[in-house]
């Protein structure tokens, strides 16, 4: 049996996260994956599907239930947790900061579980990196937004032009070592206040 | 500084070097984390030349697994967790000990309004009805419930080696209730308690503070017990460390000892919990309402929302009876619940297992006390008459009869 067969399930509350790591298991040629959103049944889907490998986000606090789950159940047969070698604090830390956990059946070669755990570290940290950029774009549009309505407040309340208005902003968060952003969020709620 | 008096002979490879006084601790937010945080926080660490960095966690398996792995030095945990490491129970046993308890109480079980209802309706249980006698009821309406066919209550805790578990277990059983056979029993993370609780997904749970009486003033829940009703010498949380690290840092150890001792000692005066609830309340913290941690310390009681309320003494014992000596008749009891229920099968050998993940020795030394002062400590009655004596403990053992047959939650 080639590490391929292994029986791989996905915890995550996570569905992008999840889909991530599901599209990295399959092009890496796994094909009994099983990805599911919700500890609700989780028991059922143990039963069904007797996974080799589970999967789980660290920040999940349904690991203790797995831990009791493992207990009533024989399905899975005596899971180790996290890691598969101990003595590897390297990549202990890794799939920590990344938020891996996983529990993987005893007896299985380590060999044959690393690059599965590799894997969901690398797509962990991908999405971490995505949600950033996306977090980055969305306040970087919302600046903007700020920015335009804390001119357009200015041109009518100073007689302003575009570039005059936009200057001032500049020069003032410069002086006062502020992003612009925040000097236009100010003059937004100063406006409000005052209006 | 070192001299080499014979510069021909090798350094051995692993020299000892200085002690590590920078340290890492677990917690997850519960009030009984106080004296951790309390120490981290209010300088007690600080004078003892250590450093102690706090990391907030969600799972108590991340607190077993990161503590195994390097990832923390020293973690709060659940008084029955070491016990289970040293036993080789749980999906990732890494040894561990016990060198001081972070206190005692805390506990409490909450039932359903519903149910508690239905428990009055059919036992005419009276709103302060003791925890026995509410234990009793619940027997009653669960046989009612079978009789008619209806599917067994579902009673939540928060990890298979929890003082919750064994707790709430104790108490079913000495009503009458079977937890194996009349109740399904799963684990329900402590902050998501009085949601599931008010959705039906749960009938009750045993969990620490805040949560129960978070369900109690959301109208959510009965408080029905507290640890204090089942066995009040009962250790809640412990600090763990690994034995390895243990024995390369004793001097930090014995230091970290002090400093949670003078902790202790602060977080146990009333004149400190308005201070304490305000430090606990942060959201780095707990992250929980004020109010709710103050009532909490003062062991003040809404058991419901209808405006019954109980005034438990010592429902916080952080310092005093000492409450942070971990003894070895505690672990010893831990373990003969965990042999009552099957989860581990009972001989001397692993009963003095059990026993060696609670140092009292490193507690006591390091506190300059000759003796260990614990084992006078802990002589409180249980809920159900029965007395504990560790000498007797394979007789104890046998008195419960034998676990039911491949139940081993």
């Amino acid at each position: 049996m080639s590490h391929f067969d292994l029986a791989i399930l996905v915890i995550d509350e996570n569905a992008v996260r999840a889909a991530i790591i599901e599209d990295g298991l399959r092009e890496a040629g796994h094909s009994h994956v099983t990805v599911v959103h919700t500890v609700n049944g989780i028991a059922r889907v143990i039963e069904a599907t007797r996974p080799d490998v589970i999967i789980i986000d660290i920040e999940n606090p349904n690991r203790d239930m797995m831990e009791h789950l493992f207990q009533l159940t024989r399905s899975v047969s005596r899971p180790i947790a996290m890691f598969v070698d101990r003595s590897d604090s390297a990549s202990i830390e890794a799939a920590v900061e990344a938020g891996v956990s996983a529990y993987i059946v005893d007896g299985l070669k380590k060999e044959r579980v690393k690059p599965i755990l590799d894997m969901a570290v690398i797509r962990f940290n991908a999405f971490s990196r995505l949600q950033r950029e996306l977090e980055e774009a969305k306040s970087a549009l919302e600046d903007r937004k700020v920015i335009e309505r804390a001119k357009g407040i200015l041109m009518k309340l100073r007689n302003l032009s575009e570039e005059e208005a936009y200057a001032l902003m500049r020069q003032t968060a410069m002086n006062e070592k502020k992003k612009m952003a925040d000097i236009a969020q100010s003059v937004v709620t100063a406006a409000g206040l005052l209006m | 500084m070192t001299t080499i008096d014979h510069p021909d002979i090798a350094a051995p490879a692993v020299t000892s070097g200085p002690e590590q006084t920078h340290l890492r601790a677990g917690f997850i937010p519960l009030v009984d984390a106080s004296v951790l945080i309390a120490a981290a926080e209010l300088g007690f660490a600080a004078r003892e030349g250590l450093t102690l960095d706090l990391v907030r966690d969600v799972s108590w398996a991340n607190i077993r697994d990161r503590l195994a792995f390097r990832q923390f030095d020293l973690a709060h945990m659940l008084s029955p967790m070491p016990i289970a490491a040293m036993l080789e129970l749980g999906s990732n046993p890494s040894p561990t000990i016990a060198p001081f308890v972070l206190g005692r109480g805390g506990n409490a079980i909450t039932l359903s309004v519903r149910l508690f209802e239905a428990m009055q309706a059919m036992t005419g249980l009276a709103d302060d009805a003791s925890a026995l006698d509410c234990a009793k009821a619940l027997a009653t309406v669960i046989a009612g419930r079978k009789q008619s066919g209806m599917p067994p209550l579902t009673l939540g805790m928060t990890y298979p080696y929890s003082s919750h578990n064994y707790e709430l277990r104790y108490w079913l059983a000495a009503g009458g209730v079977d937890p194996d056979r009349d109740v399904r029993l799963r684990v329900v993370p402590p902050p998501m308690t009085s949601d599931a609780l008010a959705a039906g997904a749960i009938d009750g749970f045993c969990v620490g503070a805040p949560w129960n009486m978070v369900a109690s003033e959301k109208g959510v829940g009965r408080i029905v017990a507290t640890k204090q009703d089942i066995w009040a010498s009962s250790p809640e949380k412990v600090i763990g460390l690994r034995p390895d690290w243990a024995e390369r840092n004793r001097d930090s150890v014995s230091r970290l000892i002090v400093a949670l001792n003078a902790s202790a000692r602060w977080c146990d005066d009333p004149a400190n919990h308005e201070a304490l609830a305000d430090l606990l309340a942060q959201e780095a913290n707990l992250g929980a309402p004020v109010e709710i941690i103050r009532h909490v310390l003062a062991g003040q009681f809404a058991l419901d929302a209808k405006g019954n309320r109980r005034v438990v003494p010592n429902y916080f014992v952080f310092h005093g009876a000492e409450a942070n000596c971990p003894s070895s008749t505690q672990a010893l009891w831990v373990y003969s619940q965990m042999v009552r229920w099957g989860q581990v099968a009972y001989s001397p050998e692993a009963a003095a297992t059990a026993a060696s993940a609670f140092r009292a020795d490193l507690y006591a030394s390091a506190l300059g006390l000759r003796e260990s002062p614990c084992e006078e400590a802990v002589a409180d009655p249980f809920i159900d008459g029965r007395s504990f004596d560790p000498a007797e403990l394979e007789a104890y053992v046998r008195s419960f009869g034998s676990p039911n047959q491949g139940a081993t939650a």
